[in-house]
């Protein structure tokens, strides 16, 4: 009577996937375009509606790409930190997605703006190119244009000490 | 000094576990009297332990005592002191010792009714349940001990995570808890079952009303921790699809088929190691929530801290009990034999078809839960599917079960005419579906196919439930209903109003996010909104900006709401306090986002069209349950009881009736 042993090798495949998913972290959300090089975009900017932000402008440097928007409440957490990073002489580019212009402008205005520029995804299309899920999200690009990390979710200081700074210290050598 | 005294108790309820595992357990295959009957003594001293233990850590929750590791980390002076009783299951190793109690006290009253049950059967259930108790318990000694000390002491605590600080919360992990646990009774009684290597009618009558009071907790408890998510979460949802969530839901789908399997078995002795492995499979499924919360597999709003050691304890724990079982099903399921066959149009074949779609249901739904997983484990890297996925592969099962209920209802056992069958209620169905037509286009203006058929199926299931209730009422000659049938009717009743909530909130919800500023007017759905004003609360470890909003329609005056945003002290976490004007036939929902500057908020406002028919539909359901589970046949009269003792009691009348 096998057919009353399948039950029991089920039990043990998932077993095996478990044993496996205790020493993976969940939280890690690989990106496909992790070491890829970033999609093109010329986008106008927001502060200056003639002018265009684009990934012209952020290579040459790490940098990050951070995609946000006024309705995101999420995003309001990690503004302090991204303001503080863009203190420090981080270069940050803002995707603002989906969003109003009068109201983006006036969230810089009152909570500070961290951002080089900021470029205005209206419809949404690079965020699709990037593959955003949600605000707020945030990618490190590196000089030449590949994206090295990204995280989903606001950014804070041990996220950034785990997830960001290493890559930029590896690949710059010493820091 | 006194924390060390809890510690001690746990570790001798540890010991009395085992004790309630071996020897009833090596008594009952070796047929010693004198070990078999110390089962239920050692299930009485674990219980006092546990209960010991548990009353330790709550006095060290109330005196504050911040030399204890947990307690530091859970909880604080300013606490009220009501949450300082909950936070001692704010917290893995706090909930654990919860779980252990519930499991004890579960014992116990499976313990006490064992009396009227053969000796050797009874000695069993109890050494099962003593196993799983003992595994909970060595891994709360040695992963997770809530007693650990932290030394230093700190000056004052951390505080209890203020998701948790809300009257719901409080209630919603002790009774999910218990449902859970409960599962481990049906699962005892299947091994016991399975090591006897018999399993008769009588065996489906004990172990029916435990299942359904165990699901009846389930079924209350997913229905308080939907309801705190709906108001607490401050997104206005009300099911999450979170893996969490899913780990409560999958053990309660499980448990739904096995009470409907169990049926089955008990009136016609067929399905037996069908309802075996459903009754096996709850358990595991609930042990497996304990798993997804405890390991950090699996990310969730509401995970405790994750840690690889406890998820490989628990992993180990999973296989020993789930995976034990299982391979003493492989070899004994097969001495269950049938003892009757049945028509396609029957009562067994529409229970059939319900159990094929919930397990198929809560398949799908471990699927999606562990999708993650799976992908991740491939090397694949991690992703999740969310909503849209569970919303489509939940229908897609449960669409079909809502319509066979209606029918199955009314089946006769063993054999019917379809075409009586057919004629009862095709103009009920008929009712239904012109009710799904007409209703929405009158109430809200619009309707979709989705709606129309969501509705049908939720009247459907209604109607059908009433109607044999309301014939018999109306009939004074005809026979009363028992309460198990009113229970059954009662509890789909519940199913009914539910699946027309869900429809009906899901398509006519109208959510609104704005910016508005004080003294603007807005409107939602006929309703206008007023943003009367806004000022500082303090609460005892929190303050808050309260906005003050009027809800008028035509000018007349509703209710004042008064939505929150709290900032906890300790934790400086943000809290969305959403202030709800609830009524039957919709919600209005009013949550302040954040300051936009110069005075304007955004301000998410919703309104939800018999949104509580969901949790109302629950209620009814757990309702039916307490009637089904209640029923005299579990209460017999001691003569019968004695004459199921005696056929149990003698091998060779089994099998065959």
């Amino acid at each position: 009577m096998w057919r009353y042993a399948i039950p029991v090798v089920l039990l043990l495949v998932l077993g095996a996937f478990f044993y496996r998913g205790l020493y993976l972290n969940p939280t890690f959300v690989e990106s496909p375009l992790i070491g890829k090089p970033a999609p093109e975009f010329t986008l106008p900017d927001l502060e200056n509606p003639e002018g265009t932000v684009g990934t012209e402008d952020i290579a040459g440097r790490y940098a990050l790409l951070n995609v946000w928007a006024t309705w995101c409440v999420e995003c309001r957490h990690e503004h302090d930190f991204l303001l503080s990073l863009a203190e420090s002489g981080m270069p940050i580019y803002g995707l603002n997605w989906k969003d109003e212009r009068d109201k983006a402008l006036e969230w810089l205005e009152v909570l500070g703006d961290p951002y080089v520029a900021s470029a205005v995804d209206e419809i949404g299309d690079v965020a699709i190119d990037y593959g955003v899920y949600g605000a707020p999200e945030t990618f490190l690009i590196g000089p030449d244009l590949t994206i090295l990390a990204k995280h989903i979710g606001p950014l804070s200081t041990a996220i950034w000490e785990a997830r960001f700074a290493p890559l930029i210290e590896s690949h710059h050598g010493a820091p | 000094m006194i924390p060390e005294l809890g510690q001690f108790a746990l570790i001798l309820a540890c010991c009395l576990a085992i004790c309630q595992a071996a020897l009833p357990l090596a008594g009952a295959q070796t047929g010693r009297r004198d070990w078999m009957v110390m089962a239920r003594s050692a299930a009485t001293g674990q219980f006092v332990f546990v209960v010991i233990a548990y009353a330790v850590l709550t006095h060290a929750f109330v005196t504050d005592d911040f030399s204890v590791r947990f307690v530091a980390l859970h909880s604080n002076s300013d606490l009220p002191l009501g949450y300082k009783i909950a936070a001692v299951w704010g917290g893995h190793e706090g909930s654990l010792l919860l779980w252990s109690l519930m499991l004890a006290l579960w014992t116990l009253a499976v313990a006490a009714a064992g009396r009227s049950q053969p000796l050797e059967f009874a000695s069993r259930v109890l050494g099962v349940l003593g196993i799983v108790s003992a595994g909970v318990l060595l891994f709360t000694l040695l992963t997770s001990n809530p007693f650990d000390r932290l030394l230093p002491p700190v000056i004052d605590g951390n505080d209890l995570n203020p998701l948790l600080q809300d009257p719901a919360m409080v209630a919603h992990p002790p009774l999910l808890y218990v449902g859970y646990v409960g599962m481990a009774v049906p699962f005892a009684f299947a091994v016991a079952a399975l090591l006897t290597g018999k399993l008769d009618r009588n065996w489906a009558r004990w172990t029916r009303p435990w299942t359904v009071g165990a699901w009846i907790f389930l079924t209350v408890g997913i229905a308080l921790g939907s309801w705190w998510a709906y108001y607490e979460l401050g997104w206005g949802g009300w099911w999450f699809w979170d893996p969490v969530e899913n780990a409560s839901f999958m053990p309660w789908l499980m448990g739904t088929a096995l009470i409907h399997s169990l049926a089955v078995t008990e009136r016609r002795g067929i399905f037996k190691s069908w309802t075996v492995l459903l009754a096996i499979a709850a358990f595991t499924l609930s042990l497996l929530g304990t798993f997804l919360v405890r390991s950090g597999v699996l990310i969730s709003v509401h995970s405790f801290a994750s840690d690889p050691e406890r998820g490989l304890f628990i992993l180990l724990l999973l296989l020993l009990i789930s995976g034990g079982s299982l391979v003493l099903y492989a070899f004994r399921a097969h001495n269950f034999e049938a003892e009757g066959g049945f028509r396609l149009v029957s009562r067994e074949s529409f229970l059939l078809a319900n159990n094929i779609l919930l397990v198929v249901a809560c398949g799908l739904i471990l699927f999606g839960t562990l999708y993650p997983l799976f992908h991740d484990a491939m090397g694949a890297g991690n992703l999740s599917v969310g909503e849209p996925f569970f919303n489509v592969v939940f229908l897609v099962p449960m669409l079909p079960l809502a319509f066979l209920l209606g029918l199955g209802m009314h089946a006769a056992w063993q054999k019917m005419n379809p075409k009586t069958l057919i004629g009862r209620l095709r103009w009920l169905g008929i009712a239904a579906l012109l009710v799904a037509v007409v209703f929405p286009l009158i109430a809200y203006g619009s309707t979709g196919v989705m709606t129309i058929v969501g509705i049908t199926a939720g009247v459907w299931v209604t109607l059908s439930s009433l109607i044999e209730p309301v014939s018999r009422w109306l009939d004074s000659r005809a026979v009363r209903l028992t309460r198990a049938q009113w229970g059954m009717f009662i509890a789909h009743l519940g199913v009914g109003l539910f699946i027309i909530g869900a429809s009906v909130t899901s398509a006519f919800t109208i959510e609104t996010d704005r910016a508005v500023r004080i003294g603007e007017t807005w409107e939602v759905a006929g309703f206008d909104i007023e943003f009367r004003g806004l000022r500082q609360v303090e609460g005892p470890n929190f303050v808050a900006d309260e906005g003050e909003f009027e809800l008028r329609r035509d000018g007349e005056f509703i209710a004042t709401l008064r939505p929150q945003k709290r900032i906890y002290r300790v934790r400086t976490e943000p809290m969305t306090e959403a202030a709800i004007d609830g009524r039957m036939a919709r919600d209005v929902f009013v949550a302040l986002g954040e300051p936009l500057g110069d005075g304007a908020w955004s301000i998410r406002a919703q309104y939800k069209p018999m949104i509580r028919f969901i949790w109302f539909g629950c209620v009814i359901m757990a309702l039916g349950g307490l009637l089904a589970a209640t029923d005299r046949r579990y209460r017999e009269p001691v003569r019968e009881r004695a004459e199921a003792k005696s056929r149990v009691g003698k091998p060779a009348e089994q099998g065959g009736h």
